[in-house]
């Protein structure tokens, strides 16, 4: 970078509170530079969302910037009035939202949009058309009169998502924030739309800052990588170093809870939880959940260092991280049985009055689970993997098919069902927000199966409770707590009790982790392993594919409501024969190489350890 | 420091697969970090309602007009059917609001006509609001034919106005306390149902309730666990709003002379009574209609109150988070 051209981004010493005083982030300090895509990576509630929108002058409710400094092309954007600010959003900086459905206005046809986004700024209307259509081809969209008269609801998500970077690259600005711009997207379109992003900041010079807790992604579009964590950039350098050999130990057990498609491995988990802001600890934040802390790190926060040019750490003992990578939580399934668990053939079902074959989300399923094995149903949404699940909980009647639990059929309806069929099969959500009662304690959350099933008596129930919240590793004193005083990791695990609690033969995840962290998703992917190992039997429902790869015996991949694909997991994602299943692997983000290529200089193990070395440990 | 020395971060396999106790597993469970309990219902009544302003502005109001209801006619000066003196006197010693069109004490027979007014405007709305709710949550969450069939129902009701639904029904049916008691209560049926079931279909499509389903509880038992205690809070704050309505429109058809029989004391009969002295002693119908009112503002203040310190509880510890 030549002196004297200021940085399209450069935020000096930032500190952000909430009204009332209590730190949110702290001495936050990097830049970006003109072409480059800065990725800031962090957990939910480690700051990085309330970073980037300083970028943009901008403070949630309830925040306020009390030090430092954000210059965008060398104007510092905290010394510049609303007026001024509201002029240099859009045009010096601007901002791509996760949800591109809510961030569209549903009244406004597509060209109006972008033309209203460009003349805002000061471009004549009468080259606003033509730049309009310049910005729709090059976000790879049509730029026809018919498409540019569509209402956004008439958009696919990823054309949404299209149209909203067109707008934010339109002006030209100095700098783009992303926030967790492909969050909701499908594999295929996410893939495509890390691609676009990669042209525009390649071929147009365009600056990123790229925020997201999708270690994946970042590894196919940043240069560079700060992590965050609660608050603080913790490390910052360039993407290949960084992912491969980081250096602050919590980079490398992220990296190491992220699953990989390549590398079939178990998911290292970080203990503990970042502690929210208020509630943080003294010296380095991470000392409680760090193996590697000494007395030093329980006192005084470290400085930070330089790793090499470009590459800093704040950790008193930087560099000499290493994750031993725990095994794949694969089974081995109980096959002396003559008949499978769960038996499924030729189920179709649809929505809908009319029961037309036309019209059927999922027909011609057959799968199989037997006892003590994971078996994962993969597919995009809409592939009627969720569907299929809940014909299988008994919550969707199925239009034909049949469902055989130890070689019985079963009825469609939960309500038809047996008692002892209702309790073996049970169910957990993708959303544990919507899935615990808000009005219920945990341990009423908890009462309902267990009475249902006469599981115990009603004197027992609590003590009852507590174990399964012991199987779930939470604590006891969960009981008394309502599901919004948990964390979402928290809630998830006491859904997943809720579902032990019945004394299932069958559990169905429908899309258990894909609302949580990465870290937290390693922990709850670990618990299942337990389970499984108890002789659980798991139906795994994910559009995850590098996640099947950790925990699924076997695999079905799902598309327009039929299965494309079935086999062993290491087979459906390692030599996959489908086509739509080859589209679908090679589309999905990938973290690094594979770690096993470099062993001797990478400091992440990727291969699970010999068991020597593991019965060695403490 | 060589690599052979290099501290491992300890993330070897959990416990199940090297045979640690449990103990040690338990580590991996996360937060420790102590949060507000949360606050039930009841405190937040309290809190909501006794924190604001308008929320002690509408208790007060309230409660004055409920202690003269009840016990006003312990107090009163004068029975409230003996002739104190000549029609709509003005206010003295013996007569502090003066008498009314038949020269009776207009203090006492305000003191003795709320009580009755109370007592049908607590009973008809609860009864409403244990037949129409029962009726909208099985609209809500039955859904299908039952719910097109009954929907269709409550919409006629709906479209007619109550005061006349009211009125036909106490002409169909005669007047008298209990018949326009009958009628007040019917008439709140459709709107409670129709209110209730559209809080009920909002419950009823979460995961909460998939998850009941799913396991086998019956239909019952759904309802009165998952169901309604989720719909409480709003269904809560509704019921002191259609109080103070029920109120109004048993007033209202005392006034029109369908409540209890003239010798009798009651606020509406008493506007109805004395207005064709207004200009000349306005203190017995101005009396009862202010108390109505007040009731009325006061319960519509508590209702508001109540149900703003349930959002700003709830937001707040979402913020928390």
């Amino acid at each position: 970078m030549p002196h004297g051209e200021p940085l399209p981004l450069r935020v000096v010493d930032l500190r952000i509170e909430t009204t009332s005083g209590v730190e949110v982030v702290d001495e936050i300090t990097f830049d970006v530079g003109r072409g480059e895509v800065l990725a800031l990576v962090g957990e939910s509630g480690s700051g990085k969302t309330s970073t980037a929108l300083a970028a943009l002058g901008y403070c949630r409710p309830g925040l306020k910037v009390v030090r430092g400094e954000v210059s965008v092309k060398g104007t510092v954007v905290s010394a510049l009035d609303e007026g001024a600010l509201r002029a240099a959003r859009g045009a010096q900086v601007s901002y791509v939202p996760q949800d591109p459905a809510a961030a569209l206005n549903p009244r406004h046809r597509i060209g109006a949009l972008l033309e209203e986004s460009l003349t805002v700024h000061g471009v004549e209307k009468a080259d606003a058309k033509a730049r309009c259509v310049e910005l729709l081809e090059q976000v790879g969209l049509p730029s026809t009169d018919e498409f540019r008269a569509r209402y956004p609801f008439e958009l696919s998500g990823g054309q949404q998502q299209r149209v909203l970077i067109a707008m934010a690259v339109g002006c030209k600005p100095s700098i783009v924030v992303l926030d967790e711009p492909t969050t909701g997207l499908d594999v295929t379109t996410q893939a495509r739309i890390l691609e676009l992003l990669r042209d525009l900041s390649k071929d147009h010079g365009l600056s990123f800052l790229y925020v997201t807790h999708d270690l994946a992604a970042v590894d196919q579009l940043a240069d560079r990588v700060a992590v965050m964590y609660a608050g603080r950039v913790v490390e910052v350098g360039p993407r290949e170093r960084v992912l491969r050999e980081p250096a602050h130990p919590y980079t490398a057990l992220l990296l190491a809870s992220v699953p990989r498609l390549t590398v079939r491995r178990g998911l290292a988990a970080i203990t503990g939880s970042a502690a929210p802001p208020g509630e943080r600890p003294t010296g380095c934040f991470f000392h409680n959940r760090c193996t590697l802390a000494e007395e030093r790190c329980t006192s005084e926060f470290p400085p930070t260092s330089r790793v090499t040019d470009g590459w800093s750490v704040r950790c008193w003992n930087a560099g000499i991280a290493k994750v031993r990578q725990p095994p794949a939580e694969t089974s081995a399934p109980d096959t002396t049985a003559t008949t499978p668990l769960l038996q499924v053939r030729e189920l179709a079902a649809s929505y809908g009055r009319k029961r037309q074959s036309d019209q059927l989300v999922v027909s011609g399923v057959s799968l199989d689970v037997q006892r003590g094995e994971c078996v994962a149903l993969v597919g995009e949404s809409g592939s009627g993997k969720s569907t299929t699940a809940r014909c299988v909980a008994g919550l969707h009647a199925p239009v034909s098919g049949t469902i055989m639990l130890h070689g019985e059929p079963v009825a469609g309806r939960a309500a038809d069902r047996a008692r002892a069929q209702t309790q073996a099969i049970q169910l957990v959500f993708q959303n544990p927000d919507r899935s615990l009662n808000p009005s219920s304690t945990v341990a009423g959350i908890l009462q309902r199966p267990l009475l249902l099933f006469g599981i115990c008596g009603r004197r027992e129930v609590r003590a009852v409770a507590a174990q399964l919240l012991e199987r779930v590793h939470l604590r006891s004193r969960t009981l008394d707590l309502y599901p919004h005083e948990l964390s979402g990791g928290e809630k998830q695990r006491v859904a997943i009790a809720r579902a032990l609690a019945a004394q299932p033969q069958l559990l169905i995840c429908d899309e258990v982790t894909s609302a949580l962290d990465v870290s937290v998703q390693a922990t709850i992917v670990r618990l299942f392993g337990e389970f499984l190992k108890d002789g659980l039997s798991l139906l795994f429902i994910t559009h995850n594919l590098a996640l099947v790869n950790s925990i699924a015996t076997r695999t079905l991949v799902m598309h327009a409501g039929v299965v494309k694909e079935a086999g062993q997991t290491a087979q459906v994602i390692g030599n996959p024969r489908d086509p739509y299943t080859r589209r679908l692997v090679a589309a999905a983000p990938e973290l690094g190489v594979d770690a096993g290529a470099s062993p001797t200089n990478s400091a992440l193990v990727g291969d699970p350890a010999p068991p020597a070395a593991r019965s060695t440990r403490g | 420091m060589t690599s052979g020395e290099m501290p491992e971060l300890d993330l070897a396999p959990g416990a199940a697969s090297v045979g640690a106790p449990r103990a040690e597993a338990l580590e991996i469970a996360p937060e420790e970090t102590q949060r507000p309990a949360r606050l039930p219902a009841a405190r937040g009544f309290v809190n909501g309602v006794l924190g604001t302003t308008t929320g002690r502005v509408g208790l007060v109001m309230v409660l004055v007009v409920v202690l003269i209801a009840v016990f006003g006619p312990l107090v009163r000066p004068h029975d409230p059917s003996v002739v104190v003196g000549a029609p709509y006197g003005p206010s003295s010693g013996t007569a502090l609001l003066g008498t009314e069109a038949l020269g009776r004490d207009g203090l006492s027979r305000f003191l003795s006509g709320g009580r009755l007014l109370l007592l049908v405007g607590l009973a008809t709305t609860t009864v409403a609001y244990l037949i129409g709710g029962a009726l909208g949550l099985m609209m809500g969450y039955a859904r299908g034919v039952f719910d097109a069939a009954a929907s269709t129902v409550v919409d006629i009701f709906l479209s007619v106005p109550p005061i006349i639904l009211a009125l036909l029904l106490v002409a169909g049916l005669g007047s008298g306390v209990e018949i326009v008691a009958l009628a007040v209560t019917a008439v709140q049926i459709p709107p409670i149902a129709r209110l209730v079931r559209s809080f009920t279909l909002a419950v009823a499509a979460t995961e909460y309730v998939e998850a009941a389903v799913a396991r086998g509880e019956r239909q019952g038992s759904i309802l009165w666990h998952e169901v309604l205690p989720n719909i409480r809070i709003p269904i809560l704050a509704d019921i002191g709003i259609r109080m103070s309505w029920s109120i109004m429109l048993f007033a209202s058809l005392s006034f029109l002379g369908f409540g209890q029989s003239p010798p009798a004391a009651d606020w509406g009969l008493m506007i109805s009574e004395n207005r064709g002295g207004l200009l000349i002693q306005p203190l017995p119908v101005l009396v009862p209609a202010v108390a109505i009112a007040v009731l009325a503002i006061g319960t519509n203040l508590v209702s508001d109150a109540f149900g703003r310190s349930i959002g700003r509880t709830q937001e707040g510890s979402h913020a928390s988070r």
